[in-house]
């Protein structure tokens, strides 16, 4: 069991980060606390892609070029996958902007109401 | 040829200028998306490579038969919409009209994009861009809108997160983002546990956003309090592209069956389906505020077009596809008209609709013939989508279908005509009098509109967009035998 989890420990990392970012999402009541268990929820899975593009003695996906001539060999074993690392930058950029988001919501709804407890807030809502 | 796709999604960049360019850009889409799904039914589908990529590098966008037909449903509904909530608009939005049209214009931008995609990444790009418009836009409606926006952002976010979650597990079993070479390589190792748990996440994901029964919590709250401009927007084509990208894993990026036999996601959808059939009917009857009956009844109407697609038959596909155009035009009818009444009266609780119907005919007649339509009385356009999906019941002998589509017709009517009976039937109220307006809970935005407009019927430009979709789903429905025969059956086969 241990060797397992060792052995590919990223994937096992990354399902336990889900489960801790669904638990802050459901399980808190502050609402600064929901929106950080979303972002470990969303840093799970950026972690989840970046161990699945993982390879062995591999290196930088850049051939290198010296008088003309490709010296690095073309071959694709030789090398880490790129394009989940570009596909998580894009993710990345989604998740700061879903953040932002959030915390301008935020900001005005502690401004009208002084709260962010989701409970007492919802009693002084429905005021 | 192929740049017209681009024009919908270039024109809908702009910020500033508002409402004109906004229904310029729109209008532009139309008649784009109308032009190419003319084009693709002589030429057939039509492929526009991102940057110059050809795929499977690059990113593609595909235009097949159903994409153009679901792109002309959500770009015209959308004109008719924005013309039909600028009052509105310029009422809620005040001195942020530029900022409010630009998210307008990400929002529909968002949605044609997961429309026309062939990139699975992509579409969670586009997912993305048009929930992050979607949410600030409920939140402008202030109060309890700010708390169901903010619901809606977490539980969206997580929507998206599992879509990604599954994607990632689909890429990394068979290299490719492309959904027409993932049908390919997938039929290969159809029985891997990733792949399995891919579909899983990604129907996960998307059943979010469609507001499939448990996962609907997020909508009745959001679409109540949203401001009228919005949610009338949003209601009609959001969750229908939600459910258009589910159908679009059954049909492009699955091998086919698969959803069916290898992971039982049809079957999910199916009882989903069902469940959420029954369930939002029965809680749209007991609901006091129009808007928020209307919320349940797209929950129990989308719930039909899961039903649809879990009957994962060709036919159950026609039925989805065809609910999804109906439920788009039905619904808009009955927001437009719903926000009708509210701008001339602020009446938005269903006790005060009485004698409504004399007060201001044309709303409430498209108002009617929406209803008619949403309960399928043969004519208008809800008849032929239940009709396909009773016979595609029929046809995989799922009798359990037949009877909750067929009860769903009967609940549907329980709660309609609730308010035409009491729109036409009952005397006209008197004018509430500001006590009543306190007692009622009637908001600051209701109580001054109501003081200030007496007017009898909606201002034209809100009354001809309400009538014209009204009219449009009778239309349609004498139409919808051309649109399966030329459109629906050859895009699903």
């Amino acid at each position: 069991m241990i060797d397992e989890i060792a052995a590919r420990f990223p994937y096992w990392a990354s399902g336990a980060l889900i489960v801790v970012g669904l638990y802050g999402m459901i399980g808190k009541r502050n609402l600064i606390k929901k929106l950080i268990g979303m972002n470990i929820f969303q840093s799970a899975i950026i972690l989840f892609f970046i161990a699945g593009s993982l390879r062995d003695g591999a290196t930088l996906p850049i051939l290198l070029v010296e008088g003309g001539h490709i010296v690095t060999p073309v071959e694709p074993e030789l090398y880490v996958n790129p394009l989940p690392h570009v596909l998580m930058l894009t993710a990345i950029v989604v998740s700061v902007a879903i953040t932002g988001v959030a915390l301008a919501f935020l900001v005005r709804i502690y401004r009208e109401y002084q709260d962010l407890d989701e409970e007492s807030l919802l009693k002084k809502v429905r005021q | 040829m192929l740049a017209a796709l681009i024009v919908p999604v270039a024109a809908r960049r702009r910020y500033e200028l508002g409402f004109i360019l906004a229904l310029v850009g729109v209008g532009l889409s139309m008649v784009a998306s109308i032009w190419s799904l003319v084009h693709v039914l002589d030429n057939g589908t039509m492929r526009y490579n991102l940057g110059g990529w050809a795929p499977p590098i690059g990113i593609e966008y595909v235009v097949d038969l159903i994409a153009a037909f679901v792109v002309v449903i959500v770009t015209s509904v959308a004109t008719l919409v924005i013309i039909g909530t600028r009052r509105w608009a310029d009422h809620e939005a005040g001195d942020r009209l530029g900022s409010f049209y630009g998210l307008v214009m990400l929002l529909i931008a968002g949605l044609v994009g997961m429309v026309v995609t062939g990139d699975l990444f992509n579409l969670f790009v586009f997912l993305e861009i048009s929930s992050l418009a979607a949410y600030s836009l409920i939140f402008l409606g202030g109060g309890r809108a700010m708390l169901a926006g903010f619901r809606y952002l977490i539980l969206g976010s997580v929507g998206g997160s599992f879509y990604m979650l599954g994607v990632g597990f689909l890429y990394f079993s068979t290299g490719t983002l492309n959904m027409g070479e993932m049908k390919e390589l997938l039929t290969d190792d159809a029985t891997a546990r990733s792949v399995q748990a891919g579909a899983a996440f990604i129907f996960a994901g998307l059943g979010l956003k469609m507001a499939l029964v448990p996962m609907h919590l997020w909508l009745p709250d959001a679409y109540t309090f949203a401001p009228s401009s919005v949610n009338t927007l949003i209601a009609p084509i959001m969750t229908k592209v939600g459910a258009y990208a589910m159908i679009r894993m059954f049909l492009s990026v699955f091998p086919d069956g698969y959803l069916k036999d290898a992971v039982p996601i049809a079957d999910a959808l199916l009882v989903l389906g069902l469940i959420g059939i029954v369930f939002g009917s029965i809680a749209a009857m007991s609901q006091k505020d129009i808007r928020r009956m209307l919320a349940y009844s797209s929950i129990s109407q989308l719930a039909v077009i899961a039903v649809g697609l879990g009957l994962g038959t060709p036919l159950g596909l026609v039925a989805a596809l065809l609910h999804i155009m109906n439920h788009a035009v039905m619904k808009a009818t009955l927001f437009m008209a719903a926000a009708s009444v509210r701008f001339t009266s602020g009446i938005t609780l269903v006790a005060h609709f009485s004698g409504i119907g004399r007060r201001m005919p044309f709303t409430m007649g498209a108002f009617t013939l929406g209803a008619l339509a949403m309960v399928g009385i043969p004519p208008a356009t809800g008849f032929f989508s239940k009709w396909y999906a009773v016979q595609a019941g029929i046809e995989s002998s799922q009798w359990i279908v037949v009877v909750v589509v067929l009860a769903s017709s009967l609940l549907t009517a329980v709660y309609l005509f609730r308010i035409l009976e009491s729109a036409y039937l009952h005397p006209l109220q008197p004018e509430p009098s500001h006590a009543d307006h306190e007692r009622d809970g009637f908001g600051e935005t209701e109580r001054e509109l109501a003081e200030e407009s007496q007017a009898h019927e909606a201002p034209l430009d809100m009354a001809i967009p309400t009538v014209l979709l009204g009219l449009s789903t009778v239309v349609l429905g004498v139409l919808n035998a051309v649109i399966v025969i030329h459109i629906l059956e050859p895009g699903v086969a």
